[in-house]
């Protein structure tokens, strides 16, 4: 298996572990043991690590360790990582629930007449599989979806918007997410969730992380609200 | 103890050395972006902890009242300051009496001046870090820059101060300091047909084969110039277009400070403190931690080159920037 994954220099604080190629869940999943065994072993001087599609970025204090003490620890890792890498073993199922069209999804119309389907159908299409969460960027709990239902795709908006409120869940292109802070963006807005991702008070804790699967589970305003009122109440 | 902003000055936020750790889940570092004069400052402030927070002045300085006895200093772009209207030096610790007021102007050399405090700015932290996250409004102080009426708490109040003053003039360690080399990082210049340009080294990769070999010579060959388009996130370049193989574009993946990118239109990027985590451009290079310090210094309209050195070459200056700062720590002690 270390045959497979290729390490690079990143300036002096990281080595990048190249596992792949292509954005597929067996890759993404070597990724996420590779990370795994990293935090487990505690290297000395490694500050964070940041998985992605298909590199695990290793970040290290240059006054701590160097590429050439760290590299030859991170190919030992890689050896030892197990064959029977099963990616659908692999991370945690999360639930997310989600109130889709409405105020609370204003392209909803816009993405079924796109996709020559009824709006219950694009709902039933959306919540209907489970998305593995590849990797978290772009914003704070941002996650990258895969395995959008391609009856979905659906292209982005003309004229971004400037302000999407936390917790939309939109289409850009062949993509799926949630926006976890309000947030300038130019996805298709089919709905939103009333769980609070992140805030500032919560330690920068989130409910899932690369790795693992998002099922968004339907739910009524009412439900939105009674949710949304109990997060209020302090999580 | 605390200090009230009476003038803000364009940009003026809190920063430390960033927060680290949580980048795996889309946090920005963020973090002074230029660490080592965010270390120079908050050492002769007489701070035992190089990482405290401090405040960072783009272009031009604020002014600001101390309420209590303090003890502050000043490094980074020099911002020309006037203690009750009188000159007092940059790099070196001041005290300002109780009800003093500072007042620093246009940078004179450089884009960044940091005002560093004994006892540290105090706001309070989020994730183990007090600097600003502007994009995501968090950290500093309600994660916005500084305006005029905010009063920023400070974390030792006017009898530790006069204690640590007392120490710092019987250390006879109250003089700016002299060695102008360990004022800012020490860094290379290219000399070229009568043209003294600074030169920042770097690192090639992570995705050296995206680009061809002629793409990977305009890149340290050529001379390129800071555009406008320059923020906390990053300096945007203009200059020779770099070749690619196939496109800019590659499987998103993770992000440093220094990371080279390089955009579709061939043009290179230089990720600073606010970078993103995670990008989809090809990095062509990684500029190394020493000299990133003195690029986040330079202005829209400047000229800079890249030279291309080993990690191991990257490591071993950072060694020697860190055993510079370890000399100002010894005068301090």
């Amino acid at each position: 298996m270390e045959n497979s994954i290729q390490f690079v220099p990143v300036g002096d604080c990281g080595v990048l572990a190249v596992c792949g190629d292509a954005i597929d869940e067996a890759v993404n999943a070597r990724v996420m043991a590779l990370d795994r065994a990293v935090q487990d072993a505690r290297l000395p001087g490694v500050t964070e690590t940041v998985p992605t599609y298909a590199a695990l970025l290793v970040c290290y204090d240059p006054l701590q360790t160097d590429p050439d003490t760290l590299t030859p620890a991170l190919q030992r890792l890689a050896g030892e990582l197990t064959r029977a890498q099963n990616p659908a073993a692999a991370g945690r199922l999360v639930e997310v629930p989600v109130c889709y069209g409405g105020a609370y999804g204003p392209d909803l119309a816009f993405v079924a007449r796109h996709a020559g389907m009824t709006e219950q159908q694009v709902i039933a299409a959306h919540c209907g599989r489970d998305y593995r969460i590849f990797m978290l960027g772009f914003l704070p709990g941002f996650p990258y979806l895969g395995g959008l239902d391609e009856r979905l795709f659906c292209p982005r908006l003309q004229t971004p918007r400037t302000r999407i409120p936390a917790g939309s869940v939109g289409i850009g292109g062949e993509q799926t997410g949630i926006y976890p802070l309000d947030s300038p963006g130019g996805w298709q807005l089919i709905g939103r969730t009333p769980l609070r991702l992140f805030t500032p008070a919560s330690g920068g804790q989130l409910p899932y992380a690369a790795g693992d699967r998002i099922r968004f589970v339907p739910i009524t305003p009412e439900q939105f609200r009674v949710i949304e009122a109990r997060q209020g109440g302090g999580v | 103890m605390s200090i009230a902003v009476l003038e803000a000055g364009p940009l003026t936020t809190v920063q430390d050395a960033g927060r680290a750790g949580y980048a795996a889940r889309g946090f920005r570092t963020c973090g002074a972006c230029d660490g080592y004069a965010l270390r120079v400052a908050n050492l002769l402030a007489g701070n035992g902890d190089a990482g405290l927070a401090v405040l960072e002045m783009t272009l031009r300085g604020g002014t600001f009242r101390f309420e209590e006895d303090a003890v502050f200093a000043l490094a980074g772009a020099e911002l020309q300051p006037l203690l009750d209207e009188r000159p007092v030096p940059c790099f070196a610790p001041v005290f300002a009496p109780a009800g003093s007021t500072l007042r620093l102007a246009a940078a004179r050399t450089g884009l960044r001046g940091y005002l560093a405090v004994f006892g540290g700015i105090d706001t309070p932290p989020v994730m183990g870090s007090r600097s600003t996250d502007l994009k995501c409004r968090l950290g500093g102080l309600e994660g916005r820059a500084l305006r005029a009426g905010d009063i920023l708490p400070v974390g030792a109040d006017g009898a530790a101060a006069r204690a640590r003053w007392q120490s710092i003039k019987a250390h006879g360690a109250d003089r700016p300091l002299g060695d102008p080399a360990a004022r800012a990082p020490a860094r290379p210049w290219r000399f070229c047909a009568g043209q003294k340009t600074p030169l920042f080294r770097a690192v090639a990769g992570p995705q050296t084969r995206a680009f061809t070999p002629e793409g990977l010579r305009t890149f340290t060959e050529t001379t390129y110039t800071l555009t406008p388009d320059c923020d906390r996130m990053a300096c945007k370049l203009r200059g020779a277009v770099i070749g690619t193989v196939r496109g800019a574009d590659i499987i998103s993946d993770g992000i440093v400070a220094g990371s080279v990118q390089v955009s579709a239109n061939g043009q290179p990027i230089v990720m600073l403190a606010d970078h993103q985590t995670t990008g989809g451009y090809a990095k062509i290079a990684t500029v190394i931690g020493a000299d990133l310090p003195s690029l986040a210094q330079l202005r829209p309209g400047q000229a800079l080159a890249f030279t291309f050195v080993t990690a191991a070459q990257a490591v071993a200056a950072a060694r020697q920037q860190a055993a510079r700062l370890e000399q100002i720590r010894e005068r301090m002690r």
